[in-house]
C-alpha cells in the first residue's frame, strides 16, 4: 500500500488499489481523503449506499466489511483495499432476492426507501452478531456466550444505529424477526 | 479535509518511526478521526494506520490480568468471555457506547482518546479553547447542558465522551504505551487530565506515543459490577451521566458492610471519573441506601455546576445510589 | 368494459416500488451524476447579521480540480423572487448565519469541500437579534397565516365567559424548533442545455418547483424540466424551493457544467426549514362537567427577516370543540433567523399540543374522564365556520381507542402506578388534520396489449403514492393493478399539486379517476378496441375542485399513550402507543399504516427528543447533526399499533378518501405529555419532556 503525493504543497494525495465489491475485484485510483462511501456512489456508481449524514450519525451508508458492518462513510477508501466489500447491490445472490429483501417488502418495512439498504446491510451484520452470540445493552449480564435469542427488544436494540425519519421501526422489527428465526 | 499521506506500517516500531513525521496521527477505526478531518477540527498531513499493527488480540498474562490489544475492536472486547465473566461492567459499558457499526469498527485505542462532542469544539467558525487555545469557551455561557459538573476550569467545561473509558477507569486498567523513547504505562483514570489552563491536550501522552495495550487488573469483585447509562435517546447515543461500579459486601449479622468497592463516572467531568471520595466512605461502612448516598455526597460535594447542567448532580447521585443498591440485591 | 375481480382500492397491494428500494436500484437526486459534472460545495455566512464586505478565493482557486468560486460580485442576476430566500448570491446581505454567501465548484466532493474550508470571506457584522419571546417589543400580526387562514378569530366573548366560568385552565405551552431532517439530505443535480434548465432535485413538488426556476431564471415554464423520481422524505421540507436548488443552477450556469449539490446534514439546519418554535397560552373555561365555555388560544412565533412564513398554530382550535366563545391568534416575530417552513403537520402539530395537554388538565380540574370530556364537548356543525362535516368520527376513534387500549377503569390519580423504580401512567389526545385537495391534471394510455400508463407529476416521497395510484387507476380502468403502470416524477407529465398538506393522493387519484374514466369513455367509442398507436384520455380536475360543495372536511383520530418514568433519573420512555384514525377510505391498508405509524413515531420522537437549540452567541441552531439533535431510534419506538374506523364520506373525492400523512403526528406529543403527568404527576408544559424537566420533581 503506497501513496503517491502529486503535489505536496496544495494536491491530492492518491493511491492505486483493488477493490473487491460484492464478489468482484474493481481497480480505482482514490485520493486518500476518500471515503469507502463516496467511492462506492461517485466512482464505482454502487449508489445503494446511501449518504445521510456522512459522519457516522444515521446508518444509511451501511455495508458490510468482512462480512461486519460498518459505516462506509467513516472507512476511509484507502484502508479497505484487502477487504470484502458487501452492499445492498450484492444482497440479492442467484437471481433470487435475499430473505430479508423479502421480508422488508412482505412487512412494509420501508417507505422512502432512503434508509433501506443500510437497515438491510446492518441487518444482515446483525444476525451475525447475534448468531455468534455477542451481547447488547439489553442482553442480560448472565446470558452465557452462546446464541442470543433476537426478541423484539434485541433486534430495536441491535438496529439502533440506523435511523428511519419515516418511522418504518415496526415493519423492520417484524420482518428482521421473521428472519432471525 | 486536508490532503494526507497515508501510510500502512508493518509493526508498532516502524508505526512510532512513521509518526515522527510532521503533523502525523495515528489510525484506528477512524470514528472519531474521520469524522473530526471531514470537520476541519483534525488536520494531519500523514496517517498511520495502527489498526494491523497496534494489538487485536486479547490474553489471559501469567499474574491472572487480561492484556487487552489497543486495535481491538470494541465489539470484540464486548462479546470476549474473559471481559464478559469478569468484567461484566466492562462490557456493558461498551455495548451501551455507539452502535453495532461503530463498535465494529472503533479500537479500544481510539475509544480511549476520542475527543470531547462539545458542539463548539466540533463547529470550527467558532470559538473554542481546546480547538484553538486562547479563543475562548463559548460554552459557559452557552450550550453545556451536556458539559462538565466536576474538574472543570475557566478556560474549558468539556467532558470525556467515552463509556468504554468509565469501566476501565473504575477497574484501574493500565494503558501501555510505545514511545519514541521506549513503552512505558500509564494506569486509568491517569491517562487522561483535567483541563486547567490547557484544554487542549486531553491526555497525558507525549506526541508520538502508540498505545500497544490495555491491562485489566486481577479484580475478583469485577465479577458483579455494573455500567448504568443515562441517556436521552434510549440507544445510539452519549451518556448525560453514567456510572460503573463493583461492589463487595459483607452479609453479616449487622446487615450488609461494603468490603470493598470501585465506581466510576461518566458524562461529568473532562476525564473519566473515578468517585475516589465515595469509594472511601463507603469501604467498611454499612451498604444501605442511606450510606450510598451519603458516599455520593462526599463526591459530589466538589461539584461546581453550571446553570444549564445543575440537574447533573441530583442525577449522578441517584444513579450512584441505585447502582450500588442493585448491586447489593445482587449479592445476597 | 367490465370486470368481476376484487377493487383494488382497499386490497393489501404490497409497495409498488418495493422491489427497487431494497435492491438498491431505486435512484434517489444525487444518484444522477451527467457526464462532466462538478461537484458544489456551498459555503455559509459565519455571522448572523450583516454584509459581505470580499470574498478571497485566491488560495481555494489554486487547489487542483477548483474551477470556479461563485459569489454575489460575480453570480448571474436572476429575476426578482417571489420568496426572499432564493435571492441566491443576488446582494451582499447576510440575514442570519448559515445563508449561502458562496459555492465552491470542483472535480471531485472532497476538493470542493477543502477549497470551500478555505475561502476567505470577510464581514461585516451587526448585532443580532435571535431569541423568541412572547414579550418581543417586535411581536406583530401578520396579514394571515400560513395556508391562507386569518391570523386571528373571535367568537362571542371569550374573555367575559372565562371571567364567568367556574373552571378555568390557564396554561403556558412551549415547543421548540424542529427540523424536518429527511434521511435523504436535499440535492440537486442541475444541468442547462440549449433547451433549457434539467434538474434532478429532492422534490415534494415537481411542478411547482419548475415553476418556481422558470421564474427566477426568466424563462417559460416547458424549458425547465424537474425529474423526481425517488425522493427520500420531506415531510414538508421539499415542498418549496430552497436556495441549494437556485445555488445549483445558477452554479452551473456560470461554468457552463452539470453541477452535482448535495446539503450537508449540518447546512440543512440552515438553509431548508424548519418548524418555528412557539410559545402558547392556552385559556379554558368550563363548567363543573366539563362543558367548555370559552376556549383563548394564542401563539407566539418567529420568522426570519427575510420572508415571513407564519405558522396556523391555533386554527384546529377553532374546530376542535364546542364552545359559544372563543378567541384564536397569532402574532409573529421577525428575527436574525433562519426561515421556517413547513414541517408535518404545520400549525396542527405544535397547536394540538397545547390544546389537547389543556384539555388534560381541565379533565383533571373537572375530575372528568379525559375521553369523556372529548366526548362532551363534541360540536354538531364546524365552530369555525358553521359549515356541516362532511363527516366527524372523532367520537367513534376515542371509544375505539379506549376499548382496544384497555382505558376503561383507569385510575385517574397521577404519580401512584410503580413497578419497581419505573412510574407508569396512560394518557389520551385527539388528532385532527384538514382534507384538502388541489387541481391537478393526469392522463391515461391504453396500450393495444391491455396495458395502461398513467401520467402524472405526483411525487412519491415515501407515503406509497405510486402503490396507491396504481391501485386507483386499475379500478377506474376496471383492470388489475399488474396491468397499470405509473409514470410520476418528472414536471414534463401532467402538472400536479405538491406531495403536502395529506392532500396528494386526494388531488391526483381525482384527476387520476376522471382521465381514466374519460378513457373508458373513449375506448367504449372504439369499441373497445385500441388503435395499434395506443389510445390517451387526458383531464383537469381544476373547475372540479374550484366548485365543489362547501363542507368542513376534515379527518379525526384519538391516540392513547402508556409510558413508564424512571424514578431515580428521570428517562421518559414510550412503552405502548395506539392510533385510531378516522380518515375515509382506506386506499390501502398496508401503506396507510405504515403513514399513521409514521407520524406517530415522529411525533414520540417530538414529544421526548427533538429541539433545534438556537445559540444565542453565534446566532444558528447549535446542535445540527444527528448526533445531538435525536430523532427516535428502533429502541425508542416500542409497541406502536395503528388502526382505523370505517368511514364513509360521499363529499370528498371519488375515492372516498381523507389524506393520512400528516394526522398521525398530531396529538402524539401530547399522549405522551399527559401520559408521563399521569405517571408522575408532573406536568411538563415545554417539549421535549427532558428527564432534567421532572427530575427534581419526581415523587
Ligand atoms: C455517531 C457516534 C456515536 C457515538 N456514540 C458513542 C457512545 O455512546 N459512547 C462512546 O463511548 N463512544 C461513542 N462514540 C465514539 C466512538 O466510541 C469513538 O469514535 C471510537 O471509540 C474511537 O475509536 P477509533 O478506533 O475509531 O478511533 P480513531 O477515530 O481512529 O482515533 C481516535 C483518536 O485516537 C488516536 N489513536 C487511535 N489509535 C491509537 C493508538 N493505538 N495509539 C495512540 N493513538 C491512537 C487517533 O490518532 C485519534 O486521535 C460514537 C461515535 C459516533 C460517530
Ligand atoms: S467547553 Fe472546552 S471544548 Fe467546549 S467550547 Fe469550551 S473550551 Fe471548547
Ligand atoms: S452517512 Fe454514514 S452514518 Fe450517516
Ligand atoms: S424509509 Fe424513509 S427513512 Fe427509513
Amino acid at each position: 500500500m503506497n501513496t503517491t503525493e502529486d503535489d505536496p504543497a496544495a494536491g491530492a494525495v492518491t493511491a492505486d488499489l483493488r477493490l473487491r465489491v460484492n464478489d468482484r475485484s474493481r481497480p480505482v485510483c482514490v485520493d486518500t481523503r476518500e471515503t469507502l462511501l463516496d467511492t462506492l456512489r461517485e466512482r464505482l456508481d454502487l449508489t445503494g449506499a446511501k449518504k445521510g449524514c456522512d459522519h457516522g450519525q444515521c446508518g444509511a451508508c451501511t455495508v458490510l466489511l468482512d462480512g461486519r458492518r460498518v459505516k462506509s462513510c467513516l472507512v476511509l477508501t484507502v484502508t479497505a483495499d484487502d477487504r470484502e466489500i458487501t452492499t445492498v447491490e450484492g444482497l440479492a445472490r442467484d437471481g433470487g432476492l435475499h430473505p430479508l429483501q423479502e421480508a422488508f417488502v412482505a412487512n412494509d418495512a420501508l417507505q422512502c426507501g432512503y434508509c433501506t439498504p443500510g437497515q438491510l446491510c446492518s441487518a444482515l451484520g446483525m444476525l451475525a452478531e447475534a448468531a455468534q452470540g455477542w451481547p447488547s445493552a439489553v442482553t442480560p449480564t448472565d446470558a452465557g456466550d452462546g446464541e442470543v435469542r433476537l426478541d423484539e427488544a434485541e433486534i430495536r436494540e441491535r438496529m439502533s444505529g440506523n435511523l428511519c425519519r419515516c418511522g418504518a421501526y415496526r415493519g423492520m422489527v417484524e420482518a428482521i424477526g421473521e428472519v432471525a428465526r | 479535509m486536508r490532503p494526507f499521506t497515508y501510510v500502512r506500517p508493518g509493526d508498532a516500531a516502524e508505526a512510532v518511526a512513521a509518526a515522527a513525521a510532521p503533523d502525523a496521527a495515528y489510525l484506528g477505526g477512524g470514528t472519531n478521526l474521520v469524522d473530526l478531518m471531514r470537520l476541519g477540527v483534525a488536520t494531519p498531513g500523514t496517517l498511520v494506520d495502527v489498526t494491523r499493527v497496534a494489538g487485536d488480540e486479547i490474553e489471559e498474562l501469567p499474574g491472572g490480568e487480561v492484556r487487552v490489544g489497543a486495535a481491538v475492536r470494541n465489539a470484540d472486547l464486548a462479546g470476549h468471555p474473559l471481559i464478559r465473566r469478569r468484567y461484566p461492567m466492562l462490557a456493558q459499558a461498551v455495548v451501551a457506547g455507539a452502535s453495532g457499526q461503530i463498535r465494529n469498527m472503533a479500537t479500544v485505542a481510539g475509544n480511549l482518546l476520542q475527543r470531547t462532542r462539545c458542539p463548539y469544539f466540533q463547529d470550527v467558525t467558532k470559538p473554542c479553547n481546546k480547538r484553538n487555545p486562547g479563543s475562548g469557551c463559548p460554552a459557559r455561557d452557552g450550550e453545556h447542558r451536556d458539559l462538565a459538573v466536576l474538574g472543570h476550569s475557566a478556560a474549558c467545561v468539556a467532558t470525556h465522551p467515552s463509556d468504554m473509558a468509565v469501566a476501565m477507569a473504575a477497574l484501574g486498567a493500565v494503558v501501555h504505551v510505545a514511545g519514541a523513547d521506549g513503552p512505558r504505562a500509564l494506569p486509568l483514570p491517569g491517562l487522561h487530565r483535567l483541563p486547567g489552563d490547557h484544554p487542549e491536550r486531553d491526555t497525558l501522552l507525549r506526541p508520538g506515543d502508540l498505545i500497544t495495550a490495555v491491562d485489566l487488573p486481577v479484580l475478583p469483585m469485577a465479577a458483579r459490577s455494573r455500567y448504568r447509562k443515562v441517556r436521552d435517546r434510549a440507544s445510539f447515543a452519549f451518556a448525560v451521566v453514567s456510572v460503573a461500579a463493583a461492589l463487595e459486601v459483607d452479609h453479616g449479622s449487622g446487615g450488609p458492610v461494603v468490603r470493598d468497592c470501585r465506581l466510576a463516572l461518566g458524562g461529568v467531568a473532562h476525564t473519566p471519573w473515578r468517585a475516589e471520595a465515595a469509594e472511601t466512605a463507603l469501604r467498611g461502612g454499612p451498604a444501605t441506601e442511606e450510606a450510598f448516598a451519603r458516599a455520593a455526597g462526599a463526591e459530589l460535594a466538589a461539584a461546581r455546576p453550571l446553570p444549564g447542567n445543575a440537574f447533573k448532580v441530583p442525577l449522578a447521585r441517584n444513579l450512584i445510589v441505585r447502582t450500588l443498591a442493585g448491586l447489593v440485591e445482587g449479592s445476597s | 368494459m367490465t370486470t368481476t375481480a376484487a377493487p383494488a382500492v382497499g386490497s393489501a397491494l404490497p409497495r409498488v416500488d418495493g422491489l427497487d428500494k431494497v435492491t438498491g436500484r431505486a435512484r434517489y437526486a444525487f444518484e444522477h451524476t451527467p457526464r462532466d459534472a462538478l461537484y458544489a460545495a456551498p459555503v455559509q455566512a459565519t455571522i448572523a447579521r450583516g454584509e459581505v464586505d470580499r470574498v478571497d478565493a485566491t488560495e481555494a482557486l489554486r487547489r487542483p480540480g477548483v474551477v470556479a468560486v461563485v459569489w454575489h460580485a460575480n453570480a448571474p442576476r436572476l429575476a426578482p423572487a417571489d420568496d426572499a430566500e432564493l435571492a441566491v448570491l443576488q446582494s451582499p446581505r447576510v440575514a442570519y448565519r448559515g445563508q449561502y454567501v458562496a459555492v465552491v465548484l470542483a472535480e471531485t466532493p472532497h476538493e470542493a469541500r477543502e477549497a470551500a474550508r478555505l475561502l476567505h470571506v470577510e464581514y461585516t457584522a451587526e448585532p443580532h437579534d435571535v431569541e423568541l419571546r412572547a414579550d418581543h417589543p417586535k411581536m406583530y400580526r401578520p396579514a394571515q397565516v400560513n395556508a391562507g387562514y386569518a391570523t386571528d378569530e373571535e367568537h362571542g366573548d371569550p374573555d367575559a365567559a372565562l371571567a364567568a366560568a367556574p373552571v378555568v385552565v390557564d396554561a403556558t405551552y412551549t415547543t421548540p424548533a424542529e427540523h424536518n431532517n429527511p434521511m435523504e439530505p436535499h440535492a440537486t443535480v442541475a444541468e442547462w442545455h440549449s433547451g433549457g434548465l434539467v434538474l434532478h432535485d429532492s422534490t415534494q413538488g415537481a411542478s411547482a418547483l419548475r415553476r418556481t426556476l422558470a421564474a427566477l431564471f426568466g424563462m417559460p415554464p416547458e424549458q425547465v424540466r424537474v425529474i423526481a423520481r425517488h425522493v427520500g422524505g420531506g415531510f414538508g421540507s421539499k415542498g418549496r424551493a430552497h436556495p441549494h436548488v437556485v445555488l445549483a443552477a445558477l452554479a452551473a450556469k456560470q461554468v457552463g457544467r452539470p453541477v452535482k449539490l448535495a446539503v450537508t446534514r449540518q447546512q440543512m439546519f440552515a438553509v431548508t426549514g424548519y418548524r418555528t418554535p412557539t410559545v402558547q397560552r392556552v385559556r379554558l373555561g368550563a363548567e363543573p362537567d366539563g362543558r367548555l365555555a370559552a376556549i383563548v388560544h394564542e401563539a407566539f412565533e418567529q420568522s426570519s427577516t427575510i420572508a415571513e412564513f407564519a405558522e396556523q398554530t391555533t386554527v384546529p382550535t377553532r374546530m376542535m370543540y364546542a364552545a359559544p366563545h372563543r378567541r384564536t391568534c397569532h402574532r409573529l416575530v421577525r428575527l436574525d433567523v433562519p426561515t421556517p417552513s413547513w414541517m408535518r403537520a404545520p400549525g396542527e402539530t405544535p397547536g394540538m399540543f397545547a390544546l389537547e395537554s389543556a384539555m388534560d388538565e381541565l379533565a383533571a380540574a373537572c375530575g372528568v374522564d379525559p375521553v369523556e370530556l372529548r366526548v362532551r364537548n363534541e360540536p354538531a356543525t364546524d365552530p369555525a365556520t358553521g359549515l356541516p362535516f362532511s363527516s366527524r368520527n372523532l367520537v367513534a376513534c376515542l371509544r375505539e381507542g379506549a376499548r382496544r387500549f384497555g382505558w376503561a377503569g383507569r385510575d385517574p390519580r397521577p404519580g401512584v402506578r410503580r413497578e419497581g423504580r419505573l412510574l407508569v401512567g396512560t394518557g389520551v389526545a385527539a388528532s385532527t388534520y384538514p382534507a384538502y385537495r388541489a387541481p391537478s391534471a393526469a392522463s391515461v394510455t391504453a396500450g393495444p396489449d391491455g396495458d395502461f400508463v398513467v401520467r402524472i407529476a405526483a411525487t412519491d416521497i415515501g407515503t406509497g403514492a405510486r402503490t396507491a395510484l396504481t391501485q386507483i387507476a386499475a379500478d377506474a380502468l376496471g383492470t388489475a393493478p399488474g396491468r397499470v403502470r405509473l409514470e410520476i416524477g418528472d414536471s414534463d407529465l401532467p402538472r400536479a399539486t405538491v406531495a403536502g398538506g395529506s392532500m396528494g393522493t386526494a388531488s391526483w387519484g381525482t384527476a387520476v379517476v376522471r382521465a381514466c374514466h374519460a378513457l373508458v369513455a373513449e375506448l367504449d367509442r372504439h369499441a373497445g378496441r385500441v388503435p395499434a398507436g395506443g389510445l390517451t384520455a387526458e383531464a383537469d380536475t381544476g373547475e372540479e375542485i374550484r366548485g365543489q360543495e362547501k363542507l368542513a372536511r376534515h379527518a379525526f383520530g384519538a391516540q392513547f399513550a402508556e409510558v413508564a418514568v424512571d424514578a431515580d433519573t428521570g428517562e421518559t420512555r414510550v412503552r405502548r402507543l395506539l392510533g385510531v384514525f378516522a380518515a375515509g377510505r382506506i386506499i390501502n391498508p398496508v401503506t396507510a399504516r405504515s403513514q399513521f405509524l409514521g407520524g406517530m413515531t415522529m411525533g414520540l420522537s417530538m414529544a421526548l427528543l427533538e429541539e433545534s437549540v438556537m445559540d444565542r452567541e453565534f446566532g444558528d441552531y447549535l446542535n445540527h447533526d444527528l448526533a445531538q439533535y435525536h430523532l427516535a431510534a428502533h429502541a425508542d419506538v416500542p409497541d406502536v399499533q395503528a388502526c382505523w374506523v370505517a368511514e364513509d364520506d360521499p363529499h370528498l373525492n371519488p375515492m372516498g378518501s381523507k389524506g393520512i400523512g400528516e394526522i398521525g403526528i398530531v396529538g402524539t406529543a401530547a399522549a405522551i405529555a399527559n401520559a408521563v403527568h399521569h405517571a408522575t404527576g408532573v406536568r411538563v408544559r415545554d417539549l421535549p419532556i427532558r428527564l432534567e424537566r421532572l427530575l427534581e420533581h419526581l415523587p
